[in-house]
Parts: structure tokens; C-alpha cells; sequence
């Protein structure tokens, strides 16, 4: 299949993607792709970042057949993917791992990240602790009131958690002033950019290094059910659990999938964040994809429970799955998810975070559609421990 | 001839160097800019640069930042700034005026509506911050169609390959960022900015602007010495900044500010290169 190959040499994904970016980050985005292009097929790269994933990650996370959500939904028989039992406790370690073997190899000393939910920012300032790199995470300020327990642990590790304050103080902000201290501070420094979005490489390389989810799922289900799923369904904010996902299974058209959105309040109320649904192509953080914009193309103030799904742009290649048709995008509303985070922690006792909750909400409607016989895969992307406090709160529980 | 060509000229054949000030557009208010505009004007530019707001400016620094947050409190969008520039055109014909912004809000109203529209009301050049070369050849082509200069950024890191394909789709003049950083950073290493200076002009006759880090009349008068123009824009955002609250002051405040930078300009006025 042709979109296998994507993206071309200019990092576009059929009209996405591509390369926005002031002429002051064009160099050290060309390296960083040269030195990825090199070492991607290194065999002594390849083997410390499988040992790396294998040791310090947890690598392979298991493929969990949810008996009692499958008896429960009726239909298909539900698998849970269960980045949530990686270490730091969702998928975005594959990424930090496999960026931070990068930036040991560039020779650079100090890492940046921004992080919307924590949990870019927690792996970040984890890979750097272990690796013995200065950390900076960038992170909105209303993000880090409602993530309080990832600053902490981010703190712990030895980052400085940078609070910013200005635009609508949430995910896209703090990845302005990521890439501003990049362009400042390039000499010595590496940015983790967490998701598949931003300027050629990024969407390649993150897309890359967490297709390993999905390579793992290929040889799970051959070998515990002698078959490939039916189904696949992954919560898309800027994408990188989902595109991990689905991207080993984009030539096998027999395998359907479904990328779910945040809808917040209701994609009728405009309070949501969900450009695939509902936003329109435009420009933003270096890269052509669907965003949510204004008539004036001024970026729009986004809403999502879930603070991980809170961006107004999606990766590129998102984009173009969209308009190619092969990856159905859907959303579900806050209080759906949210149904789903207590249904999922109930009948199995897995806590889910809010971000893979879309994904289960999303799943529980599509079950019951399909056969008895048939295979649903959700990525559980990430374990919910740290949205806690922003469930009781909005549930007028106290715990303090 | 277009009307930035025609001024670089001339100033050149004085041997002067070009003023370039920078504001953003609607800030304080969209009530303000026009009469900032000629302030800057009477001041000593020679060419202006208005910035078109956007909601993540995010080659720019914080002054910057705000300043597009201020306006767009105000609702300036990229149609208002078009017809601020036909405003400021009743009154002046002769200083070019070049839109610096990001892609996003042009692409919302659609490339080549903008272009004729800007072309119409007297705009003479576009600058977009996230446009490099890589994916010019999208976007040049239609505003040289419209007659409009096409500003394209040379910073420290582009290489000899970049330079040559930038001064290729490059018209009116090219903008070097004179440090590693955003707009309003600290610090500027003028020996470094000569020495890429002459790499730069082995392959172009563009004049070049030289911005970011310009702040007093002794730094643009250090790069006056190296450079075909000096463009100064976080400096005067500061002050508007400073004195939002008060803006009737504003157009003075501008005024006297510049005029300090050209005095010190014009000071320095035949470079060495021409007097050797």
C-alpha cells in the first residue's frame, strides 16, 4: 500500500504535514532527521532502544482479553492493550525512550518537552533522570492546576516543570514556548516533542517509535487467537497512541479503525476538542493538518475533560487517514468517557486514565454491533491514577 | 519598480541604511495603528512593518506574544489590518509597508484573496514567519503574482544550499535574524552577524535587514555599520506596551524613539565597505 510509505521526503502525508516553522529551526530539524534516517536502521541503535523498551519499560505490555466488559457490551470480544502497565504508567515512554537514545547520540545535554496531561512530561523528565540529562517541561497553567500529581512526580525526577501562562495556558501553548526555548537553546539541546504533530521529522519519528504497540498486537493476537483483530479503537488527541496502533495495520484493509476525539461538552456546543470531526485544515505548530480555528484562522480555546486530549490540532497523518477514508475519526462527550472510566474500573478493575476512556466509551458502542466471534482491540494508552482528583472534584468529592 | 526596490535604492545610492520599525497591529488598540504608523513614519522609517496578530505567534518572543494578545482582545483580524494599511495609504504613497504574520490567519481568508486585497490597499510585501523556502513554491508564486515583495528569514543556522534557494524565491529585501532565539532575546554577537553577512551577499545583491535584538539607538547603530537596514520591533512593542494605557502618548513616545535610532543610524552612514 502506498500510505505505508508515507511520509514523502518533504514529510508530507499526502496535503498534511510538511514543515512550518520559522527559517531559525529549519537546520536542527534537518539534522535531527539525519541523525534519525542513520540510526533508525542501525542494528547496535536498534538493539539498545529493544533492550531499553524491554528492561526499563516493561516491554511487551500484555493484550487483555476484558471478559466481563465483552459479557457486559454484548457483541465482540473486547482486548484492552494495556499501555497503562508501562513504566510511568501510559504509552508515551516508547516515544521518550526512543527520542532520548536520539539525543544521546546527537551528543546533546539537556532535554526539553511540553506535556498537556503530565504524561509526555513524566516520561520526559523519567528518561532523563535515568540518562543523566537536564530536563525542562513546558506546561499550560491551567494544566498543571488540574495535573497537580504528574508535576509533582515530574519534580521528583529531578525536571523543572515550567508553568505558561500565556494564550489559552493549556497544551498548545506550552508547546509555543517549547519550541521557542528549542530555537534558543538548540547547541545543547533536544526536544521530545510528545505527540505526532509538529514539523516534519516529529510526526515520522513519534509515529515510529511507538508503532511497537502495534507490532506487538500483530503477534499477540496470531498467537493467542491464530487471527488479526476485526477492529481497532484508540482516543486521538494529537494521536501518537492511536497512529502507534494503527500504523502496522494500515495495509491490512480487513482491519477496521476508529480514531475517538473529545467531544466535551457536545461537538454542537463548540466546546470540545475534536478537529477531525469538526475543525478544518489550516496550520499549526509547524505542520498542515485539521485544526480548530476561528473564521480568522486564530486558533481556537479547546475543552476536554481529559487534559491529554485538549489540543486543537492532530498529527498529520491523522489527517490524512481521515480524507483517504481508511481510519474512521468519531468523538464522544466528557460525560461519556467518564461513564466508561467507572464502568472499565468497576468490571475489571483496571483504572483507566481519562484519554483511553473516549476509547472505551467509544468501544462500548461499537461491541455490541459486531459479531460475538469478532475481535476488538482498545488501547488502553494510560492508566488513570493521576486524573483522580479531577474526577472527585468534578463529582463534588473532597479528599483532602 | 515596486516601492520597497525603490527606497532601498535610493538609500543606498546615499549611501543611508533603511529604519525598519515593527508594531503589531491593533495593539493597543485597532483604533491606534494608523496613527502609530505615520508616527514611525515621521520618526525615520523607511519601511514598516505591521504585524498581522495571531493566537500562537510562536517564533516570537513574550513582548510579541502579548502584543498579538492585545489585539486580538480587540478582534483585529487580518482583513482589519489590510484596511488599516489602505487608512494609512491615504495619507502616504511612498513608505512601503510589509505584513509580517503567520500563515494561518491568510490561509482562513484564502492566499489569493489576501493577495489581492493587500495588493489593492496599498500593502508591498508579505513576510510569513512560518513559510520556508521548502514550501514556498505554494505560496511565492501567487503573491509575486499580485505584485507583492516576498520577504523570506536567513538566520545564523541556514546554510549555503538554504541561502541560495531563499534568495532565489526572496524579493525586496531579505530579513536576517541576527541571533539563535525569538523575537525581543537578549544579546547580539555583531562580528558573527558580519561574518554570515558576507556569506549571504557572495550569493545575493538583496539588500539585507538585519532584526531581532535591536533594542537602543548604539545596537542599531552597530548593525547600521553591517547591514542594508535595521529593523527594531520588540523594543517599540515594549513601550506600547508600557504605555497601553495611556495611548494618545503613544504616537510621541514611537516617534522620539525611532528618531534616536535614525540619528544614530545616519551617523554611521558611509560603512566601511563603501569608504575601503
Amino acid at each position: 500500500m502506498i500510505y505505508e510509505n508515507l511520509p514523502d521526503a518533504r514529510g508530507h502525508f499526502g496535503p498534511y504535514g510538511g514543515r512550518f516553522v520559522a527559517e531559525t529551526l529549519m537546520l536542527p530539524l534537518q539534522q535531527l532527521e539525519d541523525a534519525y534516517n542513520q540510526l533508525k536502521n542501525d542494528a547496535a541503535f536498534r538493539a539498545e532502544l529493544d533492550r531499553d523498551l524491554a528492561l526499563y519499560v516493561g516491554r511487551p505490555s500484555p493484550l487483555y482479553p476484558a471478559e466481563r466488559l465483552t459479557k457486559k457490551w454484548g457483541g465482540a470480544q473486547v482486548f484492552l492493550k494495556r499501555e497503562d502497565l508501562n513504566h510511568t504508567g501510559a504509552h508515551k515512554i516508547n516515544n521518550t525512550v526512543g527520542q532520548a537514545l536520539l539525543a544521546k547520540h546527537l551528543g546533546k545535554t539537556r532535554i526539553i518537552a511540553e506535556t498537556g496531561a503530565g504524561q509526555h512530561g513524566v516520561a520526559s523528565a523519567t528518561i532523563a533522570a535515568r540518562l543523566g540529562l537536564k530536563c525542562v517541561v513546558y506546561m499550560g497553567a491551567d494544566d498543571v492546576q488540574r495535573q497537580s500529581p504528574n508535576v509533582y512526580r515530574m519534580k521528583l525526577l529531578g525536571a523543572d516543570v515550567v508553568p505558561v501562562q500565556s494564550g489559552t495556558r493549556t497544551l498548545k501553548d506550552a508547546l509555543n514556548e517549547a519550541l521557542r526555548d528549542w530555537v534558543t537553546n538548540v547547541d545543547d539541546t533536544f526536544y521530545i516533542i510528545g505527540t505526532v504533530a509538529g514539523p516534519h521529522p516529529y510526526p515520522m519519528l513519534v509515529r515510529d517509535f511507538n508503532a511497537v504497540v502495534g507490532r506487538e498486537v500483530i503477534t499477540q493476537s496470531q498467537d493467542m487467537l491464530g487471527r488479526q483483530p476485526d477492529a481497532l479503537v484508540a482516543c486521538v488527541g494529537g494521536g501518537s497512541n492511536a497512529i502507534g496502533l494503527f500504523h502496522p495495520f494500515i495495509g491490512n484493509e480487513t482491519v477496521k479503525m476508529y480514531g475517538v476525539e473529545a467531544g466535551g461538552d457536545g461537538i454542537e456546543t463548540g466546546r470540545h476538542a475534536a478537529p477531525l470531526s469538526a475543525g478544518a485544515p489550516g496550520v499549526l505548530h509547524g505542520n498542515r493538518t485539521y485544526i480548530m480555528a476561528d473564521a480568522n484562522g486564530q486558533i481556537s480555546a479547546t475543552h476536554s475533560i481529559s487534559a491529554g486530549l485538549d489540543y486543537p490540532g492532530v498529527g498529520p497523518e491523522h489527517s490524512w487517514l481521515k480524507d483517504i477514508g481508511r481510519v474512521n475519526y468519531v468523538s464522544v462527550t466528557d460525560d461519556e468517557a467518564l461513564a466508561a472510566f467507572h464502568e472499565c474500573t468497576r468490571v475489571e478493575g483496571i483504572i483507566p486514565a481519562l484519554e483511553p476512556s473516549h476509547a472505551l466509551a467509544y468501544a462500548k458502542k461499537l461491541a455490541p454491533t459486531m459479531s460475538r466471534d469478532a475481535i476488538l482491540v482498545v488501547n488502553l494508552s494510560g492508566r488513570g491514577d493521576k486524573d483522580i482528583f479531577t474526577i472527585a472534584k468534578r463529582e463534588g468529592i473532597s479528599l483532602t | 519598480m515596486t516601492r520597497i526596490k525603490a527606497v532601498l535604492q535610493a538609500l543606498k545610492a546615499n549611501g543611508r541604511k533603511a529604519l525598519i520599525p515593527y508594531i503589531t497591529a491593533g495593539d493597543p488598540h485597532p483604533d491606534h495603528t494608523v496613527g502609530l504608523m505615520h508616527a514611525l513614519v515621521k520618526g525615520g522609517a523607511d519601511v514598516l512593518e505591521l504585524g498581522v496578530p495571531f493566537s500562537d505567534p510562536m517564533a516570537d518572543g513574550p513582548t510579541i506574544q502579548l502584543a498579538c494578545e492585545r489585539a486580538l482582545l480587540h478582534g483585529t483580524s487580518l482583513w482589519n489590518v489590510v484596511e488599516m494599511v489602505a487608512e494609512f495609504r491615504k495619507r502616504d504613497t511612498t513608505t512601503p509597508v510589509v505584513l509580517m504574520g503567520y500563515l494561518n490567519p491568510i490561509e482562513a481568508r484564502g492566499l489569493d484573496a489576501f493577495a489581492a486585497y493587500a495588493k489593492a490597499a496599498g500593502v508591498d510585501g508579505v513576510l510569513i514567519v512560518d513559510v520556508a523556502v521548502e514550501e514556498a513554491p505554494e505560496i511565492a508564486p501567487c503573491l509575486r503574482a499580485h505584485g507583492l515583495d516576498c520577504i523570506f528569514l536567513l538566520a545564523p543556522t541556514s546554510s549555503a544550499e538554504r541561502i541560495a534557494a531563499i534568495a532565489h524565491e526572496a524579493s525586496g529585501y531579505l530579513y536576517y535574524v541576527s541571533l539563535k532565539g525569538v523575537t525581543g532575546a537578549a544579546t547580539l554577537d555583531v562580528g558573527s552577524v558580519a561574518a554570515k553577512l558576507d556569506e549571504i551577499r557572495a550569493q545575493t545583491d538583496l539588500p539585507i535587514a538585519v532584526g531581532f535584538g535591536i533594542r537602543d539607538a548604539a545596537s542599531a547603530a552597530a548593525v547600521a555599520r553591517i547591514a542594508d537596514g535595521v529593523v527594531v520591533g520588540s523594543a517599540l512593542v515594549s513601550q506600547i506596551e508600557k504605555h497601553q494605557n495611556e495611548a494618545q502618548k503613544l504616537p510621541e513616545l514611537l516617534r522620539a524613539q525611532l528618531a534616536e535610532m535614525r540619528a544614530a543610524i545616519d551617523d554611521v552612514a558611509v560603512p566601511e565597505r563603501l569608504a575601503s
